[in-house]
């Protein structure tokens, strides 16, 4: 962060003037407790317009929502004007810009939840508080409960997250949620049942041939020196000894694409930033992982938060960045408290900072939390997002390497990714290229949720199907048979039963018609009604679209009013999926961002794949953990 | 006689419905189409606002693009082979001018924009099918008019959100900030901070939001409590140009004047002077004009 030490009263009078600049808000002042929380968040920092976010924050922490008081103060601070700052404030779902209780419990009650019961405890939480977003009754007004997009929680469903307002504990998740569990939650803010690392081939007897997962569930994540134990910083040192250019070569010759979704080739991606003669250039690592049903950046960043630290570190070195941004999505409090952690020992140890390793190069990391927001993932809103605008994406051309944060040439990679970097220097980019499949090389993560034996995170080489994946994960509960899967998350394609031949590697995904995406695999047994699941999906995208394009702003409404509908089966069924065919193609085509063009994608597969008795009727079907009678 | 060198500008060619044609580099595609005499419709564009390419009816088939392109700010590139006029193209327009029908009043939109549905077959009562499951009536951003000022009126049930309102009030016009777009997905709306009224916002009431919207959404009060009383009658109004009085700019003013009385004023948007711009003495105060005995 850079710092203004040398002169704090500069900063006083610029404030000063902004008061007649601005009109605020009349008669609208923060509180001491506001005050001191924001002046906390800005402390000793230019009070500049990327800020806002962080601001934000510290408000909604400390009394748990924006009041116009507290807009105010922000606004005179950072010098923004206070209806830029509502619209900010408005778009985040973390924010409250209404009178809030102070404890919000977030309920997720999305497609993986939903098959582990989440409906049900929504139901049984409305009997007990009342409508989700009131006040709780019988609870003066201290807490609330609202229903929740995909956490990033899937393997340990149903799963909330507890924000709690003004307390020195802040956030905390929830996970295999009982309905006392949330109610003690809701109550009291405690956590009874607290997340935990699912990653079965991690646990005993171990599996030799991890890479990526090699470190968790070994390694202290809170220790430094436990992490160059097992080969931590070893990646960098060498990276510094080879100097960008040779390591630039090794990645080109990786061949690692993208794990983020796009499977974009990362080393094309440094060698665009490297070359680019503009400066400066930034790093961001995309951490706002929301895809639902993802859940693989959360493990590593908790449990081997250093790895992503030294990552970042040689690629920030390698494209000429002098400070990298560590976006990572706000409903992660326990990622957020390891990196803030690792980053700060990584800085104390001159790992970070100037003059990294005694070896002159500088770079340092900004760890910034997103505030409940899907649409901040794609790369261009997040950019808005940290410079503290509206999380709006850009239209592209322009790219990134050549326009990004601050419209200046800049490297984003997803945190999966950067990981893959420090084996690629370690074994040198050709063995990396060797192992995997020719079109597909490494290892990759993938998120098993739904009705699987042991959900959880695994790690497999490129290369096998995705009966085998399923396999490993136990295959599917309860001796149920297999209904769908979802392959990539809400963004991506169901298949079938039929299609486990499939290998999971980029080329093989795509002539299936399918995709990786973030590695998703979700399981649907047969006892789920599909027609809820897509409800759920439709009902997502329209929840997370940013608002900005019509195909998608209405587009994803009447693709959820039209699927409403068909999956009643009270109308004419041609007519609805003509509509909804028509919609996909607008969407698919005209849409400004990845968002609008996928919000199609999983409901059009579906359609294709599954009888449309298929969806309609099994909602009055009561067996089974999903007991979802009526869609929402 | 002594040569005088033309400025030198470099120009690309590109294919555009299958003609070939050379532009100046810089040129957008639809600034291209316009001169090649191709009418593209356009709802969130305007000459004297930077585009911001929301609404997505302007879009065209660029061979090799996965996606179909905004046209009102994709520079033109050498050897793009453009369609402008595909199915594709087509079915986007129809299904964006629709979902825009479907949800908005567009009752006093710009005529071009009623044009434009009629032109690409848009209906938008397809998506009315009836009774709706657990939901309602289909969702649309119908809600009261916000009268709070004597000067003008914001009717965001005709909203299409093109934000150039909020482009006007920043700093493509005035620099004033008062309103941004707020909320997220179909729930965003143009917005002053918690919907403060207006005369407890920044607004200094230039009127330049008034001057771009395409819809009517924003609405001189005189023309609102006209339409309201059933005496609004455009084809009586005369269009007078003239100078405003107030200062030396000189802004270009247009006074719409009927029954003898001054009913709106706008400037051209294509004016040298004003770009359409004005503040709120050319605008607004206009009264001492028809202060008669």
């Amino acid at each position: 962060m850079s710092k203004n030490s040398t002169c704090p009263s500069l900063w006083a009078r610029v404030e000063a003037c902004t008061d007649v600049d601005l009109h605020l808000i009349p008669g609208a002042t923060a509180s001491h407790d506001e005050r001191e929380a924001i002046d906390a968040a800005l402390d000793g920092a230019r009070p500049e317009r990327h800020l806002l976010l962080p601001a934000l924050h510290a408000a909604q922490a400390r009394v748990g929502w924006i009041s116009p008081g507290a807009l105010n103060h922000i606004c005179a601070r950072l010098s923004v004007p206070p209806a830029e700052a509502y619209g900010v404030a408005s778009f985040y779902a973390m924010f409250a810009t209404t009178a809030r209780a102070p404890r919000t419990v977030h309920v997720c009650d999305d497609i993986a939840c939903r098959t582990q019961g989440a409906e049900g405890l929504c139901q049984a939480l409305t009997d007990k508080f009342g409508a989700a977003g009131e006040d709780a009754s019988g609870l003066g007004g201290a807490a609330t409960w609202v229903r929740s997009p995909c956490l990033g929680l899937c393997e340990q469903a149903p799963a909330a997250l507890v924000q709690r307002a003004g307390e020195a504990r802040g956030d905390e998740a929830v996970a295999f949620a009982s309905l006392d569990d949330l109610i003690l939650a809701v109550e009291s803010g405690t956590v009874r049942s607290p997340q935990q690392t699912l990653a079965p081939q991690t646990e005993s007897p171990r599996d030799p041939a991890l890479r990526l997962l090699r470190r968790v569930g070994v390694a202290d994540p809170s220790s430094l020196d436990d992490y160059r134990a097992h080969g931590g910083y070893v990646a960098l040192r060498k990276a510094l000894s080879m100097g960008p250019e040779r390591v630039l070569r090794e990645v080109l010759e990786s061949t690692l694409v993208g794990r983020g979704g796009a499977a974009f080739p990362t080393g094309r991606k440094w060698e665009a930033v490297a070359r680019n003669p503009m400066r400066p250039h930034y790093l961001v690592c995309n951490a706002d992982e929301s895809e639902p049903g993802t859940f693989k950046d959360r493990v590593i960043m908790e449990e081997d938060p250093f790895a992503l630290i030294e990552a970042m570190t040689i690629a920030g070195i390698t494209t000429g960045c002098e400070l990298g941004y560590l976006y990572i999505r706000g409903e992660y409090p326990k990622a957020t408290a390891r990196l803030a952690h690792a980053i700060s020992q990584a800085r104390t140890r001159g790992w970070l900072g100037d003059n990294i390793m005694g070896e002159g190069a500088t770079f340092d990391i900004e760890l910034r939390r997103g505030a409940g927001a899907y649409i901040c993932g794609e790369e261009t809103s997040l950019f808005n997002s940290l410079e503290g605008l509206r999380g709006e994406p850009r239209n592209k051309p322009p790219f990134p390497v050549h326009e990004g944060l601050f419209h200046k040439p800049t490297v984003v990679n997803n945190v999966e990714t950067l990981v893959n970097v420090l084996d690629i220097l370690a074994h040198g980019g050709p063995t990396f290229a060797a192992s995997g499949t020719p079109g597909s090389s490494g290892t990759k993560l993938f998120c098993v949720s739904g009705c699987a034996t042991r959900p959880g995170l695994y790690e497999a080489p490129f290369g096998i199907t995705l009966g085998e994946l399923i396999t490993l994960a136990g295959g599917v509960a309860d001796g149920r048979s297999l209904q769908a899967v979802l392959l990539g998350g809400a963004a991506g394609v169901f298949v079938t039963p039929d299609e486990l031949e499939m290998p999971l590697t980029f080329e093989g995904t795509k002539a299936a018609g399918a995709t990786l995406g973030s590695g998703v695999i979700m399981l649907f047994d047969d006892r789920v009604p599909l027609g809820d699941v897509l409800i759920r999906i439709a009902s997502f995208f329209r929840d997370e679209s940013c608002g900005q394009c019509v195909p998608c702003r209405v587009g994803t409404m009447r693709q959820e009013e039209a699927l409403h509908r068909l999956v009643a089966g009270r109308t004419n069924r041609e007519g609805e999926i003509g509509l909804i065919n028509d919609l996909a193609m607008v969407m698919r085509d005209a849409s400004i961002c990845g968002l609008g063009q996928t919000a199609a994608s999983a409901v059009q597969s579906a359609l294709q794949k599954f009888p449309l008795d298929s969806l309609g009727p099994r909602l009055a079907t009561p067996a089974g953990p999903a007991k979802t009678p009526e869609a929402h | 006689m002594e040569a005088v060198p033309l400025p030198f500008v470099r120009t690309v060619e590109l294919t555009i419905d299958g003609q070939a044609v050379r532009v100046p580099e810089g040129t957008t595609l639809l600034h291209a189409c316009q001169a090649m005499g191709i009418d593209t419709p356009t709802v969130c564009y305007s000459e004297n606002l930077t585009p911001v390419n929301v609404c997505r009816v302007c879009v065209v088939e660029v061979e090799g693009s996965r996606v179909l392109v905004p046209s009102c700010s994709r520079p033109a590139e050498p050897g793009m082979v453009v369609h402008t006029d595909s199915d594709r193209v087509r079915h986007s327009r129809r299904l964006v001018l629709e979902l825009l029908g479907s949800s908005v009043d567009l009752s006093t939109a710009e005529p071009k924009m009623l044009a434009d549905m009629e032109r690409y077959g848009a209906v938008p009562e397809r998506f009315d099918t009836g009774e709706m499951t657990g939901h309602g009536a289909k969702a649309t951003v119908q809600q009261p008019v916000k009268v709070d000022n004597n000067l003008y009126v914001r009717d965001y049930s005709k909203c299409v959100l093109c934000y150039k309102c909020v482009e006007a009030c920043g700093t493509d016009a005035q620099n004033t900030f008062a309103i941004a777009v707020a909320g997220r997905g179909f729930n965003a709306t143009i917005a002053t901070e918690f919907e403060t009224p207006l005369p407890d916002s920044a607004c200094v009431y230039c009127g330049n939001c008034i001057g771009v919207c395409p819809t009517g959404a924003l609405m001189f009060k005189t023309e609102h409590d006209m339409r309201e009383a059933g005496t609004w009658n455009e084809s009586a109004q005369k269009v007078t140009d003239t100078i405003c009085p107030y200062c030396g700019v000189g802004c270009t003013l247009q006074l719409h004047v009927q029954d003898n009385s001054i009913v709106r004023v706008t400037s051209p948007h294509d004016h040298d002077v004003t770009e359409g711009h004005l503040c709120i003495k050319g605008r607004f105060g206009w009264q001492f004009v028809q202060n008669r005995p």
